[in-house]
């Protein structure tokens, strides 16, 4: 297992390379091109200010303005969760690949996760310019732990994609349930309403949601002033997600040599 | 010498599932409880049984079988696409698979980033590529569409440049798995040539293929899969020579199992013989009782080989003395074209007297008809036509060759050549 660990750095060529396809590819033929990954996120953002400022006004104390409180945790949801529901089929899509060619299998789920994190920094500066044309209370500090938020997202993102990813194979319709799933964790999670004003039988629950942590630590780096009090959680969090991490490369490495003969 | 392909009592076992699996879901399985017990397979199926071959750093071996022999599972195994269930597979250097040519192309994407990629895939790395990046264009014969995406190639453009990367990752061993069989005939003769230059750079090559011919000329050995076992592994020649003896045995039983289905059937005298299909009719007056065909061996069968001797043996039975009858033998290929007709009357042979019981053979002491099926007519009838018994192609044979030759029949021939005209000498 260790072994193949230390093969996946050699394939950092590789991974590279079909990161920029699945890029490439995605917007080949579109008129915009790469542009969409600017125009998603900034659609997006108008679209929830407007129906939170004048269809249904909504009215969340000490998170304002509302959308661009919202918008510091979709971003990273959207990304999570694309990574997931795509990383869900991806053996299954690329089962020429297994079947057909010496490939190392877990670059698939891995590559998904990586060109979803590109479409997430691409949207970046949408939010930057939200940012400070809200002027948001933005410190040199807090944003130093920013990158730190998003490498432990990648890694609790990527171990989730291995699982989900060798599972599949053999039971399909964990697609199904994923879709599902994934509605279900995004109301668990406060994105669309501050962890604080929870009431405090379901904060307890919030803390058992690992996404809750790297919701509550974007929006305090980037949204709310004051020193950033939830590293802890974050650290916690990044450090037993390497643990995860090893335990799904285990799954799945334990499940590898049934690809070729399931997909 | 070094082995560069290892496999030892390698078995592979697949796992069949009854219905009941296929639609078993994680819902269902957890539901039930069942999970463990789905899991766990119905049937099993051993596509290779304790297989052990070598392959010495290189040699080329040719891998020949029937389909579902196991040597696509036997190309896998040594690929690492999947792993023995017992045994050991060890591969020394850097191996390339040309199973599914183009297997991780993006139709969205340029040929260009193709070839990249799939190189990069295959174990090249980027400056490699950018240095064979030409070549590999050039074999491909696609340099005005290379930036065109490979959505809008025809199947042919896409299965060279699959080629044209796999072949220029410049491997140790390379594995072949049937792709030539897909392309046209200029596209096949330069990837043999490739394959030659391979072999003369010493690598090893591994090539599972049908075409039997490219076995005995290219192979150095070749080894018989049949069923998962292996049935024979040596010399080319003997190997496809006793393999195709096998698939004429074969070929064998089911024509005489047809042959004994035709003369089941009955049927009565058509109105134009020359239209009719198969079939038996006559008065039985005289009687065929049996048509066996014998071959150089004196042995009965169904295949026998272009040129060889081929008797047509006729077993008659008369109830009561008869002096007027004629006895026919026609041979038609499988398009229905006579290929050949005639009788005793035709060679003016004067009947005298048939009773009882007796037997004519018409014998043909060279066999000299292309490669195909035929079917023969066999019947006894008054010198003015009247059937006693007549067989309408109810008699299959087929005729083997090894050489490809066309037309109905071949006339005895020779080549001879003057002035300055000289052939290589075939091995």
């Amino acid at each position: 297992m260790f072994h193949n660990l230390a093969r996946l750095l050699r394939h950092r060529g590789l991974i590279q390379s079909l990161v920029a396809r699945e890029l490439k590819a995605r917007y080949r033929g579109s008129v915009l091109g790469f542009f969409w990954s600017f125009f998603n996120p900034l659609l997006l953002l108008l679209v929830y200010s407007f129906i939170f400022k004048y269809v249904m006004p909504a009215k969340a104390e000490g998170a304002e303005p509302y959308a661009l409180f919202m918008f510091c945790g979709i971003l990273p949801w959207t990304w999570f969760s694309s990574s997931l529901t795509e990383s869900a089929g991806v053996l299954i899509a690329g089962s020429n690949l297994i079947k057909k060619v010496l490939f190392p299998a877990e670059i698939l789920p891995i590559v998904t996760v990586l060109a979803n994190m590109i479409h997430f920094l691409l949207g970046l500066p949408i939010l930057a310019a939200f940012l400070i044309w809200y002027r948001a209370p933005l410190t040199a500090g807090e944003l130093l732990w920013f990158p730190i938020i998003v490498f432990v997202q990648l890694e609790f993102t990527i171990a989730l994609a291995l699982v989900l990813s060798a599972l599949t194979v053999h039971f399909r319709d964990i697609r199904d349930i994923l879709a599902n799933l994934l509605t279900l964790w995004f109301f668990a999670t406060p994105i669309i309403y501050p962890y604080f004003n929870a009431p405090p039988f379901a904060k307890k629950f919030l803390n058992l949601n690992p996404f809750s942590h790297l919701a509550i630590s974007y929006q305090e780096v980037l949204f709310f002033p004051g020193p950033f009090g939830h590293w802890k959680w974050l650290l916690a969090l990044g450090v037993a997600s390497a643990f995860f991490f090893v335990l799904a490369y285990f799954v799945f490495d334990r499940l590898r040599d049934t690809f070729a003969e399931e997909v | 010498m070094t082995q560069a392909i290892d496999v030892s009592h390698v078995s592979k076992v697949y796992r069949r599932y009854a219905r009941r699996r296929q639609f078993a879901t994680l819902k269902s399985a957890l539901l039930s409880g069942s999970l463990i017990r789905d899991l766990a397979p119905d049937e099993t199926f051993a596509a290779l049984d304790d297989v052990t071959v070598s392959v010495p750093a290189g040699r080329t071996l040719g891998v020949i079988g029937r389909n579902g022999s196991g040597k696509s599972t036997l190309l896998k195994l040594v690929a690492g696409i999947t792993k023995p269930t017992r045994g050991t597979v060890r591969v020394q250097g850097r191996i390339s698979a040309l199973i599914e040519l183009g297997a991780g192309f993006h139709p969205e994407i340029s040929g260009r980033e193709n070839v990249f990629i799939n190189g990069i895939m295959l174990g090249l790395s980027k400056r490699e590529i950018a240095k064979r990046f030409d070549e590999i264009v050039d074999f491909a014969e696609l340099k005005d569409f290379i930036d065109a995406p490979v959505k809008t190639y025809s199947s042919g453009m896409y299965m060279r440049l699959g080629f044209a990367v796999a072949i220029n990752v410049d491997p140790d061993v390379l594995l072949v798995d049937e792709v030539l069989a897909v392309g046209d005939e200029s596209f096949t003769h330069k990837c043999l040539d490739k394959f030659a230059e391979f072999k003369r750079r010493g690598k090893t090559i591994l090539l599972v293929t049908h075409a039997l011919g490219l076995v005995e000329r290219f192979c150095d050995d070749a080894l018989w899969l049949d069923a998962g076992h292996v049935r024979g592994a040596g010399d080319p020649k003997r190997i496809v020579g006793a393999y195709i003896t096998d698939v004429e045995t074969t070929e064998e039983q089911h024509l005489a199992a047809a042959d004994a289905k035709a003369q089941e059937g009955k049927s009565t005298e058509p109105a134009d013989m020359f239209q009719a299909a198969e079939g038996r009719w006559g008065s039985r007056e005289v009687e065929i009782t049996s048509v066996t065909l014998t071959g150089e061996d004196g042995q009965a069968g169904h295949v026998f080989q272009s040129g060889e001797r081929l008797d047509v043996r006729i077993a008659l039975h008369a109830a009561q003395p008869v002096e007027d009858f004629v006895i026919g033998v026609g041979v038609f290929n499988a398009e229905g074209v006579c290929c050949y007709g005639t009788n005793t009357n035709l060679e003016e042979l004067t009947p005298e007297r048939l009773s009882g019981d007796a037997e004519a053979t018409f014998s043909i002491s060279a066999l000299d008809l292309v490669e195909g099926t035929y079917k023969l007519d066999v019947g006894v009838h008054k010198i003015d036509g009247y059937p006693y018994d007549y067989h309408r192609l109810l008699y299959t044979f087929r005729v083997k060759s090894r050489m490809k030759d066309v037309g109905i029949y071949r006339p005895p021939h020779a080549w001879r050549f003057a002035g300055a005209i000289s052939f290589k000498r075939t091995t």
